[in-house]
Parts: C-alpha cells; sequence; structure tokens
C-alpha cells in the first residue's frame, strides 16, 4: 500500500498576536505550501483543525475562508474540532482523506485565536465542553488537573517536586524553540513558589492562553517523491474517546483514550512504545505528562514521575519528551496544538531541529481533548 | 430535591443519568436518591483561577457513594443490585478547611451553584441548583 507522507509544515509564532484567527490560518497555512512546494490549486482537501472560533471571535466557517485566501478553491473543506485534541483529529482526517485514495494533496491547518479573551472568558470556553452536572459546579479543565494530580500524588507517593520538574525541563527546552510563547527558564523554586490555581497545582504546572497556528501537507508516498527526498512517513494513526464525565472513569489516574488510541496506532505502525525516539506529549497541565507517558507504556504505572527524575525524559536522555518545550512553554492554541506537535517530529525526523535536535528515526504524538475525553495518537518515522 | 444516580436493570448505577447504561447498553429505568446519603472524597482541589459567575476560591471534590438495594420508591429488590456497587459525583464542597482524601461529606443542597447566564452556558439549557458537600 502506498503510504502517507508529510512533505511540507509550518507553524507561526505562538504567543500573544494581533493577527484573528483567519489570518493565524493564512500565515500557516501559506508557509507550509511554500514549504512543500505546493500550490494552494493543487489541493484536493483542505481541513481546519479548530475548537471555537465563533465563540472566541465570531467568524465560523473559517475553513472555507482559508480555502479562498489560498486560491485553493474547489478543494473540499471540512472544520475538524475535537476541542483540545482538534488538532490530532484533523490529522486522522487528513490521513484518512489521502489514505483512501480521495484525496492526492491535502492539507491541514490547526489555528486558534484566545488571547482577547480573559482567562477566565477563556477558562470558560473551554470548560463548556463539560458536562451540565459538572458545569453547574464551576468545574474547568485545570480543576480537573488539581484533583487527579491530588489522586496521584497520594496513589503513587509521588513527590510534589517531581510535578514542578516537568514545568523546568519543558521551558528548558522552549529556550530553544524560536516560535515558543515562552523563551524562559523557570528554576524548580520558582515553580513551586508560584501562586495556587488548582491546589496542589500551581501557575506554572499549566500552559498559557495563546494565538497561533500550525499546517502540514499530505500526499501519497509515491507522490512526495515527485516534490522532495525529503519527507516523513505516517507509519500509525489512532483515535478513541472516554467518558464524557470525568467522574465516571474508574481510575482517575488512567486516561483510556491514550491507552486505547495508542494501541491503534502501534498496532497499524507495527511499533511498540519500545520503539520510540522522541514523543510530543500534551502537557497542556504537568501532570499529564506522567499521565500520557503511563499509559503510552513508555512506564509502568506510577512511574511516570521517576522517569522525569532521572532525567530519562530529558532532552539528552533515553526518551526526550517535549522536545519543542511542550504546550507548557511553547503555548497552547487549541486546534493547533495537536498540528505542531507534528510539525516538531517532522523538524526532528528531518534533522532541522536545530538547537532542539535528537537523535530519533521514530517519533510519537498524543494530542489529549477535554481531560481526556478523546485522544489522538500519531507515528511518525523516516521513510 | 433529591441528588438522582440511575441504574439500569443489571445494576450498574451511575451518576448523571445516560441514554443507555455505560456498562451494559441497557435503558437505566430506576433512580437511587444519594442526597441523604454519606459519600467519601475521592480527591478535591481548590481553584483560585474561577469562570465568570462561579464563586473564588471554588473548592471541588469528586466524592463516592454506597449504593443501597433500595429503590426511590421505597421497595427493596436484592436481584436489583450488584454487591457492592458504587457511583462518584462531581460537586462543590462547602469548605476546603482540613479536608483529606477518604474523609466523609455528605450533600447540602443550594439553590444556585453558580450564576446563570454569567457564562457561555444558555441559562436555560440546564439547572444551576445542586448539592454541596459538606465534610461530616
Amino acid at each position: 500500500m502506498d503510504r502517507v507522507a508529510i512533505i511540507g509544515a509550518s507553524m507561526t509564532q505562538f504567543g500573544d498576536r494581533d493577527a484573528w484567527i483567519r489570518e493565524l490560518l493564512a500565515e500557516a497555512g501559506d508557509s507550509a505550501l511554500r514549504d512543500a512546494g505546493v500550490d494552494g490549486s493543487d489541493l484536493d482537501h483542505l481541513y481546519v483543525s479548530n475548537m471555537a472560533s465563533g465563540e472566541f471571535e465570531g467568524q465560523t466557517g473559517v475553513p472555507n475562508a482559508l480555502a479562498h485566501d489560498l486560491n485553493a478553491v474547489p478543494a473540499y473543506t471540512a472544520r475538524i474540532d475535537q476541542t483540545s485534541s482538534s488538532g490530532g483529529a484533523g490529522i486522522f482526517a487528513a490521513w484518512q482523506s489521502v489514505a483512501s485514495g480521495a484525496s492526492e494533496m491535502t492539507m491541514l491547518v490547526g489555528g486558534e485565536k484566545m488571547t482577547h479573551r480573559t482567562t477566565g472568558e477563556a477558562t470558560d470556553v473551554i470548560a463548556s465542553l463539560t458536562h451540565p452536572v459538572e458545569y453547574k459546579h464551576g468545574v474547568t479543565l485545570p480543576s480537573f488537573a488539581g484533583m487527579t494530580a491530588r489522586k496521584y500524588l497520594d496513589e503513587y507517593d509521588a513527590p510534589r517536586e517531581s510535578l514542578g520538574k516537568v514545568a523546568v525541563k519543558n521551558h528548558k527546552n522552549g529556550l530553544d524553540n524560536p516560535h515558543a510563547q515562552f523563551r524562559k527558564e523557570v528554576d524548580l523554586d520558582t515553580v513551586l513558589d508560584s501562586p495556587i490555581v488548582a491546589d496542589p497545582l500551581r501557575l506554572y504546572d499549566f500552559c498559557p492562553i495563546t494565538d497561533g497556528s500550525a499546517a502540514l501537507v499530505f500526499c501519497p508516498e509515491s507522490v512526495a517523491r515527485e516534490y522532495t527526498d525529503d519527507y516523513v512517513v505516517v507509519s500509525g494513526v489512532g483515535g478513541a474517546t472516554d467518558t464524557h464525565v470525568v467522574h465516571e472513569r474508574d481510575d482517575p489516574t488512567t486516561m483510556g483514550g491514550v491507552v486505547e488510541s495508542s494501541q491503534i496506532a502501534y498496532e497499524m505502525a507495527d511499533r511498540g512504545p519500545e520503539d520510540i525516539d522522541v514523543a510530543e506529549l500534551h502537557d497542556m497541565f504537568t501532570i499529564l505528562e506522567f499521565l500520557q507517558s503511563e499509559d503510552l507504556g513508555f512506564f509502568e504505572k506510577g512511574e511516570g514521575w521517576k522517569a522525569v527524575e532521572e532525567g530519562v525524559t530529558d532532552r539528552d536522555g533515553d526518551l526526550p519528551i517535549n522536545t519543542s518545550g511542550g504546550l507548557k512553554s511553547k503555548g497552547h492554541p487549541l486546534g493547533a496544538s495537536g498540528v505542531a506537535q507534528a510539525y516538531e517530529l517532522y523538524q526532528q525526523l528531518l534533522g532541522d531541529a536545530g538547537a532542539r535536535q535528537v537523535d530519533a528515526e521514530v517519533g510519537l504524538a498524543c494530542n489529549v481533548g477535554g481531560f481526556g475525553n478523546c485522544v489522538s495518537t500519531t507515528i511518525l518515522e523516516q521513510p | 430535591m433529591t441528588l438522582d444516580a440511575y441504574r439500569c436493570e443489571n445494576g450498574h448505577v451511575t451518576y448523571p443519568g445516560h441514554t443507555r447504561c455505560p456498562d451494559c447498553g441497557e435503558p437505566q429505568t430506576d433512580t437511587v436518591d444519594l442526597s441523604e446519603e454519606t459519600g467519601e472524597v475521592v480527591t478535591w482541589t481548590t481553584s483560585t483561577a474561577t469562570p465568570p459567575g462561579v464563586r473564588e476560591p471554588n473548592h471541588l471534590a469528586i466524592v463516592e457513594f454506597e449504593v443501597s438495594e433500595s429503590h426511590s420508591d421505597g421497595s427493596s429488590d436484592s436481584s436489583a443490585g450488584v454487591d457492592g456497587e458504587t457511583v462518584r459525583a462531581l460537586g462543590q464542597l462547602t469548605t476546603a478547611d482540613g479536608v483529606e482524601i477518604g474523609d466523609e461529606v455528605e450533600p447540602v443542597y443550594v439553590e444556585e451553584l453558580r450564576e446563570p447566564g454569567a457564562g457561555i452556558r444558555e441559562p436555560e439549557s440546564q439547572e444551576w441548583d445542586g448539592y454541596r458537600f459538606e465534610p461530616v
């Protein structure tokens, strides 16, 4: 079977941007087309990963707007919304479009414009994904993280400091990412002394609110060779859900969607956790890096925190996690994040990651929506 | 007022209810009122960054209840329950002072848990009253 290749990728500067959603998407889309050497008019399919442009900005129908702005009309378009995992879900959709034979050239652009809202408003837009019995209590995604972190630390006898070390590591990695929102090292004391947001988690345990966009260009491997020798292959992709109501999960410290989606991706790629050289995980909250690193099979349940303590997941460790800086320092424009994870892997696998470069042939990205409600796992490889 | 969990004919209990039982897919045909029961704190947090219309700080807990065999109509049917069935609920805590995992709490009725219409959710689309959990 002709495999699905990625022949171009881009991401915009993440952070507090003046641009609105249409402009952000067009900026990343234009850059990815240039990187691939593809014209907008060559696109058969154009997908946009976005959670809430209507709620944030009052602009709906963004995929059609983007098609027009990039000279891609009459390409088929669709918006892929899976909340925070819209980007990963977009990779799944783009992969399907090429693997099925329906499209010979597909672009995925993920983006979100958020910073014009107050923290409370943005938090509320995101919290609107919760069930009415959760929403009426004022629960937020950060408060789910606080409750889960307390349970994890209690259950596995993990020190509070271990969570802080995730933030320290990812900020250090982000220092070398020119597109990151924060390019600032933080020390452990700063993390542990920062204001409480959702006890026991503090400000530096959370990713920021961010504007930004990222894009990927997909085609069959046979077509990829007409354009370039520098491409990567989507060898595995899987998506899965967990319960909508978070408290209904048997084990609050396991994300079933991570377990299920990664098993699908591993099987498709004929790979296992031991084959992964570099991983981008959805560290919207520091605790999530522990949960995913365990539920992806990298470490035993309850042992993920030790890997961070021992430096295993450092850039120069055995399994570097979040070489991009992660959502933590790079920022988290909801619909863009899953796409930007793949952008980092694309750069790492092509040897284009500059100061962030690690030795990697196989990379994995795990993109989490809600509080693990929906998850996409993608495995990318050198051809 | 009641704090209703929902039970299917195979005895699986969930809060809130679902169109089909998440365990077996059967319809949920019965309710179990938890409002007079005590539950145990599974985990909790105090959230200081709260959305519009939500108290600040907002103390929240996930609480686990043992489900008795009695039905909402007061009758009892041993075939309807599964031994040791538990059900969890998320809710605000009246206070977080001294609260620890494993503590006993009881539901206390509150008319308005957050200000309807202050946030993004359409006020008419859902209810806003419910139960906070008070340490026993």
